[in-house]
């Protein structure tokens, strides 16, 4: 139980920083599923991410391995209710007045603030997740291709970076 | 924007029934591999089921990132409340999210048997250093969006670098930057602001 109600808290309070995307909580998903509960290693941490990255549906469904390697399936069930329905209620909430206060004059202010901070919680979790899947010169220019890849054609992201992964087992082959 | 006010009157056509909204959210939320979760939203929504026109979309995508949660579930959630009222959201975000969880769930396990074989552990590193690329890719996309003056990229980089270097936690380099973004975005007599809406077409991997 008291494990179910870490996962709880955890995800509750780690889905209201997910300002403008999943990545801005990355930060502190490292922090606390990693270092502070020993949930899982950094390493197995990113392999979920990025998995995650693939899996169709909102791109953090890796809160719910997460909750499942600590707990099983109790564990993915909570993990997911607690990721979702704290913000879904907000933005539920929200949702309904927002569109009335299209003329607020604060609205824009926000709207602009927000995006640049949410831009730079974004960035932060690039650096801390690249100091973790950048070990080499190899896993970089994977990195890097895929970028120049996906910013230059409309290609589906899952083709570049399932063959990432194989470009990763022919290096461990070679 | 006076159409909106009431979010559970229909918008153009008949609303659909709860069992069309889920189901029509089950299969983008089993199909929008890859990431770009928004590109499907926007062809299921509304260029398949005419739910929704492109402003109202780019309007309430533009509130779903502005408010803390992911894009998939906070569009799931305003679509299906502007369609069917608060059971609409619910039946909506449970659809979106039910495949991607089932698979997790499935990896978790799958991980737990096999997850020390050292091809898989070079597979799921090659992936990792991809998927940096495609963040990467989404917050240039993001960014050019937003950022507009040089005080916008000196909040970007003053809140990244608390962050990553300088191990502040987030809520309070969120609420400190935040303050100070808002502040200087403040309202003022005579300047007008325009939101920052994304444009149409462009293929968005968030």
């Amino acid at each position: 139980m008291k494990q179910l109600g870490d996962i709880a808290g955890v995800f509750a309070y780690l889905s209201l920083l997910t300002v403008g995307g999943g990545m801005a909580a990355f930060p502190e998903l490292k922090t606390l599923t990693v270092d502070t509960y020993h949930w899982v290693t950094f390493p197995e941490m990113l392999h979920f991410y990025s998995l995650g990255q693939l899996a169709p549906g909102p791109n953090m469904m890796m809160v719910v391995s997460i909750g499942a390697v600590v707990a099983g399936l109790p564990g993915a069930a909570v993990a997911l209710i607690a990721f979702f329905l704290p913000t879904g209620i907000l933005t539920w909430a929200i949702g309904r007045v927002w569109t009335r206060l299209a003329t607020w004059r604060w609205r824009p202010a926000i709207q602009t603030g927000l995006g640049s901070v949410s831009v730079g919680l974004v960035l932060a979790g690039a650096i801390i997740m690249g100091r973790g899947a950048v070990t080499g010169i190899l896993w970089g220019a994977i990195a890097v291709v895929v970028f120049l890849l996906l910013l230059k054609t409309k290609i589906n992201p899952a083709y570049p970076i399932v063959a990432s992964g194989l470009v990763g087992m022919l290096a461990h082959w070679l | 924007m006076n159409e909106a006010s009431s979010p559970t009157e229909p918008p153009a056509v008949a609303p659909p029934s709860l069992g069309r909204i889920f189901w029509v959210f089950l299969v983008m939320g089993a199909t929008s591999l890859g990431g770009g979760v928004v590109g499907y939203l926007r062809t299921g929504l509304v260029v398949r089921n005419n739910w929704l026109d492109d402003v109202t979309f780019v309007e309430l995508l533009s509130i779903s990132q502005t408010l803390p949660g992911l894009n998939a579930t906070n569009m799931s959630i305003l679509v299906g409340d502007r369609l069917r009222g608060a059971r609409g959201a619910v039946l909506a975000t449970v659809g979106m999210c039910l495949p991607g969880a089932i698979l997790m769930t499935a990896a978790a396990y799958a991980y737990g048997i096999g997850g020390d074989d050292p091809w898989l552990k070079a597979f799921l590193h090659g992936i990792a250093a991809g998927a940096l690329g495609l963040i990467v890719v989404v917050m240039v996309q993001l960014g050019s969006r937003v950022l507009k003056e040089i005080a916008d990229y000196v909040i970007v980089l003053a809140t990244a670098a608390a962050v990553a270097f300088f191990h502040v936690s987030v809520p309070y380099a969120l609420i400190a930057a935040g303050i100070v973004a808002i502040w200087w975005h403040r309202p003022r007599a005579g300047k007008v602001h325009k939101p920052h809406n994304a444009p149409i077409g462009e293929r968005h991997h968030e």
